[in-house]
């Protein structure tokens, strides 16, 4: 209540201030601190750009928060034209049907260029539907990717430029790690929801939902109890039990960049866009890059990884004048200068090809090794309808679900297999509400 | 009791009125809204309403989270309450001993009420993180592994010594003023007869402290249901496996994070019913007994 109090107030004072002439555009995002400020210096280099608009980007809080926030605004007609959702919301947007203006319409009305194509396949297909329409505008995509202390594999006697390529070896250097006294803990990871569990799947190539990951429509259920997923699952428990990894908390994992930073753990799974406060915080040993571990024994992997992050959402309801300026603003934000700034100074994804090249011309790969780790995971090999992504309404919190079944399952509550099948029986019956309220 | 006439019929109206206009805004509308929203099935964007009558309120029922969450506020604010008053009332004694130095510890022990819950709780997650705490790296070296994160039980006492450590003070200062309120004739008549320090304390201190302890275990009971939201949301999340998932919290993550708005409306209806049983068994009782 009192956050739309101040947004409308804000609004308010901001609109008198300037209301001799540009047409004002709210931007809700959920992006804290240096990225913050960099969302806001994109905003304010957008509207020295030209006279007819201006950005007005708020910080509404986390992901949860800002969407709530946007939600809670639209059902009071206070909503932004933009906002912030991330991956997970996307099934909610999705059906959203008359909440949202999708992007590739909102390009067309105001006709301002746009090539779904340019965008990388990973990044747009994780937003576009069925017919191949994009329907929100990507902006910060990321990827897990694994980061280790070269510094204790040199200790433990295992090559430092030889990270574990499979779990297996994962397993072994972990041991030999720990064995070694070169740390106490082998590996940990945020994000066991997204990283071992939904790109587990994908990595591997198997399905974590039926209708292709959910794309296909609101009858797709989830399927996430197959057997790669676990024996993997089953896997984490043993080397939780062994001491080889340390779970790090639910969500995020908010305590795995400490373990991995104080170097009690050698290596650490985690989004691709904490790698700037990766490297800041690994002043005390070598850093080093590697892509996420798989099974050797299972056809097919490594496929490719999938993505997360947030894209831009414009929503409905808003003056007609604002939208041409919207439409604007997209464009500037996805011209290839604009994008490999933000990609080289957060570490996530450059979302078109034409950044990527920019970012390799302007020589950022060769200087910071290991930054390009990301983009060669997600591109490995063209997406299947396993690693397009997913899309499921009611989804955060069936990631909610995810952690609690995987805390269930380490307290030794119930097996790998008895905790993903009540993941796949709560999530499915998440899902179905989400359709009889959508239908 | 004093009272009032009013020769106007309006006059008396017109007094209450701000207080009524605020109840009326800022209670009754919103529960009202509440209640109309339980029988709705939506989605989270208002655009399609069905009207489902008790739909949500029976899958409630059936549901074993809900059940769960029922169980883990029973352990919870039990937990909380006893552990508060014991400890406060062990403090109060220890202070009503004292002569000199009673106001020094009165007011240290008064000290952590200032502090707000949020900010109590980061403090213990702090003290207890299996990383970087300090407490954990003292028990470690006992051979005990303290681990909130995924230990359910450890999770537990963790929100218990967060809830009710700032909640410790003003029991303590209820309990103190209750102790100096009982006359020191009595339990010199009793020392006379040649009742012991433990039998006096038991037989007179205690039963006169009664309307006290009775008062407090209502508070104390309201703020651990209802109260302790901000604890829960800055260390456990509810978590691990919902294992310190109250009902309070229940109702903002169903709600607010899941957007179930029609099931996260059943569940503070059912709050609501539960706060009127309360408020209905301190109006009855406390009041009646309490003499400050």
């Amino acid at each position: 209540m009192t956050r739309i109090f101040t947004a409308s107030a804000v609004a308010l004072i901001a609109s008198l201030s300037a209301a001799n002439a540009a047409t004002e555009i709210q931007w809700w995002h959920a992006m804290g601190g240096e990225l913050g400020a960099k969302v806001e210096e994109i905003a304010k280099n957008f509207n020295e750009s030209q006279s007819d608009y201006v950005i007005v980007p708020s910080y509404k809080g986390n992901y949860v928060e800002t969407m709530t926030a946007a939600i809670a605004a639209f059902r009071a007609k206070e909503q932004p034209a933009i906002v912030q959702v991330f991956e997970v919301g996307t099934g909610t947007m999705i059906a959203a049907k008359g909440a949202i203006y999708p992007v590739y319409q909102l390009m067309a009305d105001n006709s301002e260029p746009f090539d779904p194509a340019s965008f990388l396949p990973a990044v747009a297909g994780y937003y576009t539907d069925t017919e191949g329409n994009m329907l929100s505008m990507p902006f910060n995509s990321s990827t897990p990717i694994m980061y280790y202390n070269k510094t204790v594999f040199e200790k433990a006697g295992l090559d430092p430029n030889a990270p574990p390529k499979t779990w297996a070896e994962m397993e072994a250097a972990s041991k030999k790690i720990i064995e070694s006294g070169a740390a106490t803990c082998g590996f940990t990871t945020g994000w066991v929801s997204w990283i071992q569990t939904e790109n587990l799947s994908a990595w591997h190539n198997q399905p974590i939902g039926s209708l292709e990951n959910g794309f296909g429509g609101l009858d797709a259920r989830l399927e996430v109890n197959g057997p790669v997923q676990v024996k993997h699952w089953e896997n984490l428990k043993k080397w939780a039990d062994e001491g080889l990894y340390k779970y790090a908390g639910p969500v995020g994992g908010d305590n795995a960049p400490p373990m991995f930073y104080s170097q009690e753990c050698a290596m650490v799974m985690n989004s691709s866009g904490s790698r700037a406060a990766v490297v800041e915080n690994s002043k005390d040993f070598d850093l080093g890059f590697a892509m996420l571990p798989y099974y050797d024994d299972v056809e097919g992997a490594p496929q490719n990884s999938i993505i997360g992050g947030a894209t831009l959402w414009v929503l409905q309801g808003r003056d007609d004048a604002e939208y041409p300026g919207v439409a604007k603003f997209f464009t500037y934000l996805s011209s290839p200068e604009v994008q490999a700034d933000w990609h080289q100074v957060t570490g996530y994804l450059p979302i078109t090809t034409a950044a990527y090249d920019l970012s390799t011309e302007q020589g950022y790969y060769e200087a910071n090794p290991g930054a390009d780790t990301a983009i060669k995971q997600i591109t490995l090999n063209a997406p299947t309808p396993n690693s397009k992504g997913l899309r499921f309404g009611n989804y955060v919190q069936i990631r909610t679900i995810i952690d609690e079944e995987f805390e269930a399952l380490l307290a030794g509550n119930k097996d790998a297999q008895g905790a993903l099948d009540a993941v796949v029986s709560r999530g499915n019956a998440l899902i179905e509400e989400f359709q009889s309220q959508n239908q | 009791m004093k009272r009032v006439f009013f020769n106007n019929r309006w006059l008396p109206w017109l007094l209450l009125a701000p207080q009524l206009i605020i109840t009326a805004i800022f209670f009754l509308w919103p529960a009202a809204q509440a209640v109309w929203q339980s029988f709705l099935r939506e989605d989270a964007f208002g655009l399609n309403t069905t009207f489902v009558g008790l739909a949500n309120y029976k899958q409630l029922l059936n549901s074993s989270e809900y059940h769960n969450s029922f169980w883990v506020t029973f352990v919870f604010t039990t937990s909380v309450t006893v552990f508060t008053m014991a400890f406060a009332l062990l403090m109060a004694i220890a202070v009503d001993r004292l002569i000199k130095s009673e106001k020094v510890y009165t007011t240290l022990l008064v000290w952590p009420y200032a502090i707000a819950p949020a900010v109590a709780g980061i403090l213990w997650w702090f003290i207890f993180n299996p990383s970087i705490g300090i407490l954990t790296y003292v028990l470690a070296q006992v051979g005990i592994r303290f681990n909130y994160v995924s230990d359910p039980t450890d999770a537990m006492i963790l929100v218990v010594l967060a809830s009710s450590w700032s909640r410790i003070s003003y029991s303590f200062l209820f309990f103190l003023a209750g102790l100096q309120s009982v006359p020191g004739s009595l339990r010199e008549a009793a020392a006379i007869d040649g009742a012991g320090p433990v039998k006096r304390f038991f037989t007179i201190t205690l039963p006169l402290l009664s309307p006290t302890t009775f008062f407090l275990m209502v508070v104390n009971l309201v703020y651990a249901m209802f109260e302790t939201f901000a604890v829960i949301d800055s260390t456990t999340y509810g978590g691990p496996a919902q294992s310190t998932n109250i009902l309070v919290y229940k109702v903002y993550q169903d709600g607010f994070v899941g957007q179930n708005l029609g099931s996260s409306a059943a569940q503070s209806v059912i709050l609501m019913a539960i706060v009127i049983v309360l408020t209905v068994i301190q109006f009855r009782y406390v009041e009646k007994k309490v003499a400050y």
